[in-house]
């Protein structure tokens, strides 16, 4: 099943739902709505003809220049039944979730691949996307009393944490940008 | 030991004394399991089959630091990690060595220019005895690093040291 | 092997009022397994609340090895990343490498010639076989059994004075670089690696004989931990923790990359006891399915990878201009088969030679996440087994 087929599913089931499709691209993504998500991502999963049912990585993305922090997901087929057999039929998708950069809220997936947990905890320590209805948004790799969100583009590195200096070359606090 | 530490002059008693305390402690360094990235998969390579550091007398690894005297810091410390490096170096009895193994341990590694999260080397946490270079060191130079380690065991007096002489002199 | 058999395991889990109803009284208590515990594989850290013997509740605690690979990612050029992700899977840093050279070859359109994508199929199956040493032996030595470690770590050196002889580390190869690898194979290589293979492949039956088998093994591994089909998709499990459950995947057989499609070899699976050398008492997707799919995938790598020698022709290793190659303003992910699951990286271009952003997906990471939901209402003594069978690399969980 080609990405275009698929976008012509979700389409036609949520007529509102899409901002923007990327179909011809190395990695073919459609860009919802960020109140549509739960039920798109309901839909991608149980619909018999798509069955979507390994969430593959939740990527967040800073776009700095637009003011935006966007969400990327990408999900996968796992045939399940006749599981014994050789399993070599697949497709894959990609969704994407643009929000605002001051108050970045998506709605969680965790109450549909249990695997978002993580992933978007990650997302929220890292990038600092709220997301709503997760059951147990903490910081997950920094610890809780880190201050900013790493990956975002305008992060500055800390000078010292409880007492122990930092350093970055030549005393810069933020080396690439 | 430690009511005879520091008391006397060197002389014949104290330094056979001193022979066979240091012949003990650095020919039996038992150093804790303390694994952190991938410095301590070449750390259990030393300690397996090809280069045994049991020759040493350093492969009984400890899984409690209250056993060990030797903390071998094998791999990246981060910030959320220094406060338990820090923890474990406090559990450990005297006399207690520590051996920052990596580069990573050393001075940051690779992670030095942006690693918001990697502590800028161990010694800015606990005191070091012992560097060894690499990323991650070979086997065989963890295994130089353990016999410069006892050569820094089988140096140590339980003799007054000249020092506290001079000071003394000193305030006199 | 003669056919060992097990009468069925009676049910080990005391359900929890049979502790009670006793003259045993026990409280809720919480304890705080890690992050420095000679069984947690690194720096994981475990907060199990328990009750007596039970676990009733296990949270694991990760980052304590968070080396901001990903801002690094978005910092250099992917060719000074390339060392980056051997660090993050310490264990498998070929397929690593691999993983994030196939990612910015899709990237920027590069073609791989056929010699390097052979020397690239040898190298992540050798690498295979020796995290799964890695594996097996320190999963005894969670279990309680040394002599494993010990044997597997012989043969691992082995395997990692192939690579030496290839690209002069022992640990942290860098050699799979974008556009093909880095160096050709020295003199004498295929034939000291066929020697290899020839020595390691009766090692196989050894192991098996020395652990798999073992009783007192099957009886701490068998019927714990099991986990469904259902659940292992749900919780994103991959690899071995995946086909431990009975599901026939593996990716590279769905999605093939670097030429997999061309090696005739089969995807073991998890399954119920009493069939096929498997001792009784086994339930598919327990812990020793996982860890017996971890013995059986060393076989087909070792058939991969006699099929990959055969095939071996003289040819240029690197395409040419992948040095300072400039990223086009596109993104990618691209997932491929580690010896822990599904590695995936994300890579995302803006027109100049650094990435826009770099996002790994860690098969550890996402196997470690139903470790919350596996060790619930077991014994104390099972959460090692658990957390072993996984085989997560915490550099990778962290990274």
């Amino acid at each position: 099943m080609i990405p275009e087929d698929i976008c012509n599913l979700i389409k036609a089931r949520f007529p509102d739902a899409i901002e923007a499709t990327v179909l011809d691209a190395a990695r073919p993504y459609v860009q919802i709505k960020a109140e549509s998500l739960v039920e798109v991502a309901t839909f991608l999963r149980d619909d018999p003809s798509l069955r979507f049912n390994l969430l593959r990585s939740i990527s967040s993305i800073d776009l700095l220049a637009d003011n935006k922090l966007a969400c990327a997901y990408d999900m996968m087929h796992v045939p399940t039944e006749n599981r014994g057999d050789l399993l070599t039929t697949t497709r894959s998708f990609a969704l994407r979730v643009v929000t605002d950069r001051d108050d970045p809220v998506i709605p969680s997936l965790a109450g549909v691949w249990r695997a978002a947990d993580w992933h978007e905890r990650e997302a929220f320590d890292l990038m600092g996307i709220r997301f709503s209805d997760h059951p147990d948004l903490r910081r997950i790799l920094c610890p809780d009393d880190w201050v900013g969100h790493p990956l975002r583009k305008d992060y500055e590195f800390p000078l010292e944490y409880h007492g122990i200096p930092a350093t970055t070359e030549y005393g810069l606090t933020n080396p690439r940008h | 030991m430690s009511w005879i530490e520091n008391r006397f002059e060197e002389g014949l008693i104290v330094t056979s004394l001193d022979w066979a305390i240091n012949w003990g402690r650095s020919n039996s360094i038992w150093p804790m399991t303390f694994g952190l990235a991938c410095c301590a998969i070449e750390m259990m390579a030393a300690g397996a089959s090809r280069f045994d550091m049991d020759r040493f007398g350093a492969g009984a690894f400890r899984a409690t630091p209250r056993q060990s005297d030797l903390m071998i810091v094998a791999g990246t410390v981060t910030y959320k990690m220094a406060s338990r490096v820090k923890r474990l170096y406090n559990q450990m009895p005297e006399p207690k060595y520590v051996m920052a193994m990596g580069a990573c341990t050393i001075g940051g590694g690779p992670y030095f220019k942006h690693g918001y999260h990697v502590v800028k080397g161990v010694d800015l946490i606990v005191p070091v005895d012992i560097y060894v270079p690499g990323c991650p060191p070979r086997p065989e130079a963890l295994l130089e690093g353990l016999m410069r380690l006892q050569d820094k065991i089988r140096r140590q007096t339980r003799a007054k040291s000249p020092m506290t002489k001079l000071k003394k002199t000193a305030l006199a | 092997m003669a056919e060992t058999t097990f009468e069925s395991t009676p049910d080990l889990l005391l359900d929890h009022d049979r502790v009670e109803q006793g003259d045993l009284q026990t409280e809720e208590l919480l304890v705080n397994m890690g992050p420095q515990h000679p069984s947690t594989h690194g720096v994981l850290r475990i907060v199990l609340r328990t009750d007596g013997e039970m676990v009733l509740e296990a949270e694991p605690h990760i980052g304590y090895l968070h080396r901001c690979a990903e801002k690094i990612g978005e910092s250099v050029q992917p060719y000074q990343y390339i060392p980056y992700t051997d660090r993050m899977d310490y264990i498998a840093g070929m397929n690593n490498n691999q993983a994030f050279a196939i990612a910015i070859e899709r990237l920027c359109g590069v073609e791989v010639p056929e010699r390097a994508k052979r020397i690239r199929v040898i190298m992540a199956e050798l690498n295979r076989i020796a995290s799964h040493l890695v594996a097996l032996g320190t999963y005894g030595l969670d279990m309680g059994a040394f002599t494993p470690f010990t044997w597997c770590f012989r043969e691992r050196e082995m395997i990692l004075d192939l690579f030496e002889a290839a690209c002069g580390a022992r640990l942290t190869y860098s050699y799979i670089t974008v556009g093909g690898v880095h160096d050709d194979l020295p003199d004498g290589w295929v034939e000291r690696c066929e020697e290899f293979l020839d020595f390691f492949e009766p090692k196989i039956v050894d192991y098996n004989n020395l652990l798999s088998f073992n009783h007192i093994f099957v009886k701490r591994t068998a019927t714990v931990g099991v986990i469904t089909a259902e659940d292992a998709l749900a919780f994103g499990l991959t690899g071995a923790a995946l086909r431990a459950t009975g599901v026939r995947w593996d990716l590279r057989k769905v999605t093939p990359y670097d030429g997999y499609e061309d090696y005739d070899f089969d995807i073991p699976i998890g399954q119920d006891g009493g069939i096929d050398g498997v001792p009784r008492g086994v339930v598919t997707g327990d812990c020793w399915s996982r860890y017996y799919v971890r013995i059986l995938e060393m076989t087909q790598s070792v058939r991969i990878m006699r099929q990959a020698l055969k095939r071996l022709e003289e040819g240029p290793i690197e395409a040419k201009k992948v040095k300072g190659i400039k990223l086009p303003a596109d993104e990618v992910y691209v997932e491929i088969e580690n010896p822990r699951g599904q590695l995936g990286f994300y890579v995302q271009g803006d027109g100049s030679a650094i990435p826009a952003r770099v996002k790994a997906r860690g098969p550890s990471f996402c196997n470690l996440a139903i470790t919350s939901h596996t060790c619930r209402d077991i014994l104390l003594a099972d959460v090692p087994a658990i957390i072993g069978s996984l085989d997560v690399v915490l550099g990778e969980v962290d990274r």
